[in-house]
């Protein structure tokens, strides 16, 4: 049974009444029930709304890096004085986007990180005028199915775009590319930096045969999983020269990165505050969505600059004088550049990783042996491993069965208790990297806001 | 290769495509228990085209996406009879979710295609039109003791078992072979098949040490392996049996 839809006025009313409702409950900040509300009350309401947004709706999407990158095109929107209307703090899929364009008033432009599952669905109902597909990595198997099930899902999505819709896209990912492929107005981006690549694919590298033929990839060049240079000797597809292309990258650990840049509007440079490889992907993808939207190369630059981790990536807080670096790992991909990233530090370092397995995570916690953690036991710059989270003793199996003593392993299931035991071990002055998952983020983020540290997630702008 | 301590020799099939779920925990289970003990993994990878190696003790297959189990399914083929001549004089062979699929008969997708299996274990499977998906408990009998056995299970396929085998263990929570019959995996001599992963083995010591019990009594070298601490893996069993209650 259908209930009729409510005209917009009112279905909008109500849709903002149960927000406030709910964060006068307490029960969070509202940043995905008066969607919710509203796409029950009139199903037809974010399309409509979509459509009043007079600079168009930009979707940004992919297994890792959606978040930090809509955050990057944001920040150049900012700088070349556009109005945004964005959605925030991970409500990425239609009920979050709906909320955000509810709460809208008057902004010149739409932008959207939404979930590759939900994609499809708001490709259809937002008419998007540009489209960015970053990646797609094995996650929450339980959840989104095969991965080729999503990469269908995507290429039909893709065929039933507008032909003017601009599709940007991750030319280092042979699935992505192909995905493109077929669209008319394109804009890839990738890195061409030799000097970061590397040789061999990681274990949880996923899409290794040639898409087309079947015959294993081969690769020139790996960055990140199964991104990089690829080619297929049998029937001769490869990777294309991408539009917009870092054509040096220099990593400084924990502190950020330098990006030389060629794009067809000329050369762009850029340091960013954000750490690692998958950071100088988010950054080419952020720039390559704001050439499309005709910012100006001058602008994207400095903002980029600008722009600091956001909830939870690369983020730094202080508790007394430990300093905690937050990195969310969700899946093997993001795990191990995390795990890359970490290693570039050459000072001793102090892990806490919390794995839950609640919806949000991944009901399923097998994908924590497909990451290299191995990399982190081997390195003689770890000093303590603490585990935590609902599922803290499958971590620490994880940690047995690769080799650790249990005996320099700390586990306690309560994120707080995980925290402090890890404090403990740090001690003062040291450095701290947590490595959670996203509900586990969440639990720790409430836990460091209600120790007064950081601000509340739903406050994150 | 050998340093004198009794080695079990693990042939790892299609590590490149078979590996959706983990399966590289399940080795390393293998591994350490084994070294824990003073005793040896020699693992052989074994992948599409490749011969299968006669002198191995335990053949190990894991679980693929659709594609890449096909892609295996025509090469394995070709392997069925150097594969059945070990299980037949005694090695042990364990396939994990589509592993556990091609080792059976073979495979009727929703199309009426089919996918070959092996025949190792009297065993068919048909796509059902959901997934089951979800933790898992059941109680699992071997070598004459009873012990609860927890995994994840993941697969649209629905498997039923003929009257050469025996099914693995009975379910106390999740859907098993085929959501109806309340059975789970499938047992004929040391030829085992099961849906769990999670990996299966970490939280599971007891199956992994029955397991590497019977390799090493066919490599020659009957053993009483010696106990081992295992309350982190008791913790992680109970959280997982809570789970699977819970979620239900
Ligand atoms: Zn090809």
């Amino acid at each position: 049974m259908r209930m009729p839809s409510l005209p917009p006025g009112l279905a909008a009313g109500a849709a903002r009444g149960a927000g406030r409702l709910s964060q006068k409950l307490g029960r969070g900040g509202g940043t995905t029930l008066p969607g919710l509300v509203l796409s029950r009350l009139r199903p037809e309401a974010t399309a409509e709304m979509a459509r009043a947004v007079p600079g168009g709706v930009i979707l940004v999407s992919g297994t890792n890096g959606k978040t930090t990158t809509a955050r990057l095109v944001r920040a150049t929107l900012n700088a070349s004085g556009t109005s945004v209307v964005a959605n925030t703090a991970g409500s990425n899929l239609e009920r979050g986007v709906a909320t955000a364009l509810l709460n809208d008033d008057g902004a010149e432009i739409a932008l959207f990180e939404v979930d590759e599952a939900a994609l499809p669905g708001l490709i259809e109902q937002t008419r998007p005028r540009v489209v960015a597909l970053m990646n797609l990595f094995r996650d929450q198997l339980d959840r989104y199915g095969e991965l080729e099930h999503l990469v269908e899902r995507w290429r039909r999505a893709v065929a039933g775009l507008d032909p003017s819709t601009t599709v940007i896209f991750n030319a280092d990912d042979p699935a992505v590319a192909e995905i493109a492929a077929g669209h008319p107005n394109t804009v890839s981006y990738g890195i061409e930096d030799h000097r970061v690549g590397r040789d061999r694919l990681p274990h949880a590298a996923d899409t290794t045969e040639c898409r087309r033929c079947g015959n294993p990839l081969n690769y020139d060049m790996v960055t990140i999983s199964h991104l990089g240079r690829w080619s297929c000797e049998r029937c001769g597809i490869e990777r294309a020269q991408p539009n917009v292309q870092a054509i040096r990258v220099e990593l400084h650990g924990m502190d950020g990165q330098r990006l030389a840049m060629a794009t067809p509007k000329g050369p762009i440079e850029v340091s960013l505050r954000l750490p690692g490889m998958h950071n100088s992907y988010n950054a080419i993808a952020a720039t390559a969505t704001a050439l499309a939207l005709d910012i100006d190369p001058e602008t994207i630059g400095p903002a980029l600059a600008r722009r600091e981790a956001a909830f939870g990536r690369a983020e730094r807080t202080h508790i007394d004088n430990t300093r905690v670096t937050t990195l969310l790992a969700k899946n093997p991909a993001g795990a191990n550049e995390n795990i890359r990233t970490m290693l570039l530090e050459d000072h001793p370092l102090h892990v806490l990783v919390l794995l839950n397995d609640r919806t949000a995570d991944g009901q399923d916690v097998s994908w924590i042996w497909d990451v290299d953690y191995e990399l982190l036991l081997e390195s003689d710059r770890l000093e303590s491993l603490t585990v935590g989270g609902d599922r803290a003793y499958d971590m620490a199996l994880r940690f047995r069965y690769a080799g650790l003593d249990p005996d320099r392993l700390s586990v306690a299931p309560s994120v707080p208790a995980a925290l402090d035991a890890a404090l403990r071990t740090c001690g003062a002055a040291g450095d701290l990297y947590a490595l959670p998952t996203y509900t586990a983020l969440l639990e720790l983020q409430s836990v460091l806001a209600e120790r007064g540290l950081v601000p509340a997630f739903w406050e994150d702008e | 290769m050998s340093t004198g301590s009794p080695a079990v020799r693990l042939c790892h099939l299609y590590p490149d495509h078979l590996n959706i779920y983990a399966d590289r925990g399940n080795i390393a289970v293998f591994r350490r228990r084994l070294e824990w003990r003073g005793l040896e993994l020699d693992v052989a990878e074994v992948g599409l085209g490749d011969p299968i190696p006669a002198d191995c003790h335990l053949y190990y297959l894991g679980g693929g996406q659709d594609r890449d189990q096909l892609l295996v399914a025509e090469d394995l083929a070709g392997k069925a009879d150097p594969l059945r001549l070990a299980a037949d004089d005694g090695a042990v062979v364990l396939g994990v979710c589509g592993g556990y699929q091609l080792l059976g008969h073979g495979y009727a997708a929703a199309d009426g295609r089919t996918m070959p299996g092996i025949g190792l274990l009297d065993l068919e499977t048909t796509a059902g039109d959901s997934r089951l998906i979800g933790d898992v408990v059941l109680d699992v009998t071997l070598d004459g003791q009873t012990r609860t056995v927890v995994g994840y299970e993941n697969h649209a396929g629905r498997t039923h078992l003929g009257g050469g085998c025996t099914p693995l263990g009975r379910l106390r929570r999740g859907h098993g072979n085929n959501g109806s019959d309340g059975c789970e995996g499938a047992v004929a001599g040391r030829r085992m098949g099961t849906y769990l992963h999670g990996p299966l083995m970490p939280k599971n010591p007891w199956l992994a040490d029955i397991l590497l019990g019977w390799a090493l009594d066919y490599a020659g070298h009957p053993v009483e392996l010696a106990p081992l601490d295992n309350h982190l893996e008791q913790s992680a069993h109970a959280v997982a049996a809570t789970r699977a209650g819970k979620r239900r």
